[in-house]
């Protein structure tokens, strides 16, 4: 028996029974689009906190001065200690010791209360040098970043997020405006793009000075060269590993420190994802585990029916084996029937997965990203459990004697 | 005895049963339901099977047909041994050699006239517009030519079993073997059935009927009896020795 003829006879079986056959494959739509659904929201939280942290800057590692240990063994955690200074940043900046870092970005931060006029607001002040709006992926909205001359200068300029400048001058255009930043009165150059705010520290709320205004000026206590972090970003996500190993090396060298005692920590955007997504990602296995139980009682219902249908149509089982079906072409004819259920079942599943794709984040303000491998899968997953719930029934009804088939009533 | 095989010498034997048995373990215990039956049909006869119920002519019958396989003993149909044949081999045979009628006449409720007589043919890899044109010919043969769309409930009795007697024809094969084709007719019908039969083996097919009723049987050239299980010689016509 061809395959057209096989396909043609098991879609008419299918079509002779049309209530029974669309309640079997409504178990597999079911569990098809719910499989669909979650591992749709699940891609899709992951994919928000993704872009969160991307936005903090790309192939980005973070340097932090590590903890200092007292001459009576109390380790002060991390941060505890100010390790950290600009020749370091100077050092990692060279493209001698370390080739696999793009640029460096030293920070120093501090609380500080702004004044412009008889408006007052406390906010994190932050010096660093130009690199900064690299390094952390953000651009200004309005005005110009600070130079390298105005670093060298120690120039009286500021670069505000888009909240300062609002808290501080209200509608008013801040650019070109005076601040006044512990008795130093900055010129306002330029305003900082929105970027969101991450999951610790409001982005749009600070103020940036170049690193030298910093210390000379601003900074209330001593340690005028400290820095607080440093930003690397590494020439591209491939050689953030190798940044990681260079920077570790050079801060070593210049600390005069043993890999076994290291006074700083590095760590990268990654590790701060894998973290976050951990979370998302066991949530989404565990739904996902119960759509797929779902998806199991639709591929028992197949197969109960296939049984029901063998039983019911032995008669007919009987009638073609005398005309000369070999047992192979009944086994065919029966697989061919349930993986068809299995995969309409499926086809109907991924369509409502996706529209529910489209409707649900209206009602759950949740991304739902399904990806397009996602759904080649799905049909894949509906016709492999119609074959495999086929395939016991379809053997009965080989092995079946064409004399006894012939016989029963 | 010795009829049979001087006239095996002259005439082509369609099929040729030797010294066939069949046992039947149900349980635990052996039904021995045919033993030592020899026979043939030459090509081109239309013999009668007779015998009363548990007489082994039902066992007989899916032995002929192909349906199951002897005990002991050999068939040979068209010139090859089946006796020992796998089941996907047989269903060969079965599609290419036999046409079986049927007394529930067996046919799919769900198809068209024209759908039920191709059927034999869909095992055979025809391609479409050729099983459609053969098996709507075989339909106009059985004088259906008028009900080829007709689905069988919409068929009387008479009709259906002529349905199911050009699926027998369709595949053009070497025997027709008819199972109490007219047991679920009434004498009308019975009549018209039996005078199809007539005229196909007037155009030289070759037919084995099996049936308990002598009228039936009567519209045979040649009657084979069977009784507890062995041909009855002393009632049964030797092959070669037409009526």
């Amino acid at each position: 028996m061809s395959w057209r003829v096989t396909l043609r006879t098991a879609l008419e079986a299918i079509l002779s029974r049309r209530m029974r056959s669309s309640l079997t494959m409504l178990g597999i739509l079911i569990g098809i689009a719910a499989v669909m659904l979650t591992v749709g929201l699940g891609q899709g939280a992951q994919a928000q906190v993704r872009d969160q942290i991307n936005q903090l800057g790309s192939n980005l590692l973070i340097v932090s001065p590590g903890s200092t240990t007292s001459a009576t063994g109390i380790r002060g955690g991390r941060g505890s200690a100010s390790t950290l200074t600009m020749r370091d940043s100077t050092a990692l900046a060279s493209s001698v010791v370390a080739p696999d870092i793009a640029k460096v970005a030293p920070v120093v931060t501090g609380s500080q209360s702004l004044t412009a006029g008889t408006t007052n607001w406390t906010t994190n002040v932050v010096g660093t040098t130009p690199d900064w709006l690299q390094v952390r992926a953000r651009s200004l909205a309005e005005g110009r970043f600070f130079s390298l001359a105005e670093l060298n200068s120690s120039a009286s300029v500021a670069v505000l997020g888009s909240t300062t400048a609002t808290e501080l001058f209200g509608g008013r255009d801040a650019l070109g405006q005076t601040v006044d930043i512990n008795g130093t009165t900055m010129t306002v150059i330029g305003i900082l793009n929105t970027a969101g705010s991450s999951t610790t520290t409001d982005e749009d709320d600070q103020a940036l000075v170049p690193q030298t205004t910093y210390s000379s000026r601003v900074a209330s206590s001593g340690n005028a060269a400290g820095i607080s972090t440093l930003y690397i970003e590494a020439a591209s996500t491939d050689s953030l590993s190798a940044a990681y190993q260079e920077a570790t090396n050079a801060l070593l060298a210049t600390h005069g420190v043993t890999a076994a005692t290291p006074d700083f920590t590095i760590s990268s955007q990654q590790s701060l994802l894998t973290t976050a997504t951990s979370t998302d990602r066991t949530l989404t296995v565990l739904l996902a585990g119960i759509a797929a139980i779902s998806l199991l009682v639709g591929g028992i219902g197949v197969m109960n029916i296939m049984l029901v249908s063998v039983t019911e149509r032995i008669r007919e089982i009987g009638l073609r084996k005398a005309m000369g079906a070999t047992p192979s072409a009944i086994r065919r004819q029966f697989l061919v029937e349930a993986s068809t259920l299995g995969l309409c079942g499926g086809l109907l599943g991924v369509i409502l997965g996706l529209v529910g794709a489209q409707v649900l984040p209206h009602f759950l303000s949740q991304p739902v990203t399904i990806p397009a491998i996602a759904t080649i899968g799905a049909l894949g997953i509906a016709l492999i459990i119609g074959i495999v719930a086929g395939v016991y029934p379809a053997s009965r009804a080989a092995r079946l004697a064409p004399i006894d088939a012939l016989r029963s009533e | 005895m010795t009829a049979a095989f001087t006239a095996d010498a002259v005439s082509s034997p369609i099929l040729r049963l030797n010294d066939v048995g069949k046992v039947y373990a149900t349980g635990s215990v052996a039904v021995e339901a045919l033993h030592g039956v020899s026979m043939q049909v030459d090509r081109g006869e239309y013999v009668a099977i007779m015998g009363p119920s548990g007489s082994g002519k039902s066992t007989l019958m899916h032995i002929l047909g192909c349906l199951d396989v002897p005990t002991t003993g050999s068939y040979d149909l068209a010139g090859e041994d089946v006796s020992m044949m796998s089941e996907a081999a047989l269903a060969t045979v079965r599609n290419r050699q036999i046409g079986f009628v049927f007394q529930q006449f067996n046919l799919l409720a769900s198809l068209p006239a024209w759908r039920n007589v191709e059927l034999p043919l869909c095992y055979t890899g025809m391609a479409r517009a050729e099983r459609k044109e053969r098996a709507i010919n075989a339909l106009e043969r059985v004088g259906l030519g008028d009900r080829v769309e007709h689905r069988p409930g919409e068929l009387s009795g008479g009709q259906q079993q002529r349905v199911a007697v050009a699926r027998a024809l369709v595949t053009d094969p070497a025997l027709i073997l008819a199972d109490e084709p007219t047991g679920n007719l009434d004498s009308h019908s019975s009549a018209d059935v039996l005078a199809l039969f007539t005229e196909l083996h007037d155009q030289g097919r070759t037919i084995v009927l099996i049936t308990h009723e002598p009228a039936v049987a009567a519209s045979a050239q040649r009657i084979v009896r069977i009784l507890d299980g062995q041909v009855d010689s002393a009632l049964t016509t030797p092959a070669g020795n037409v009526r």
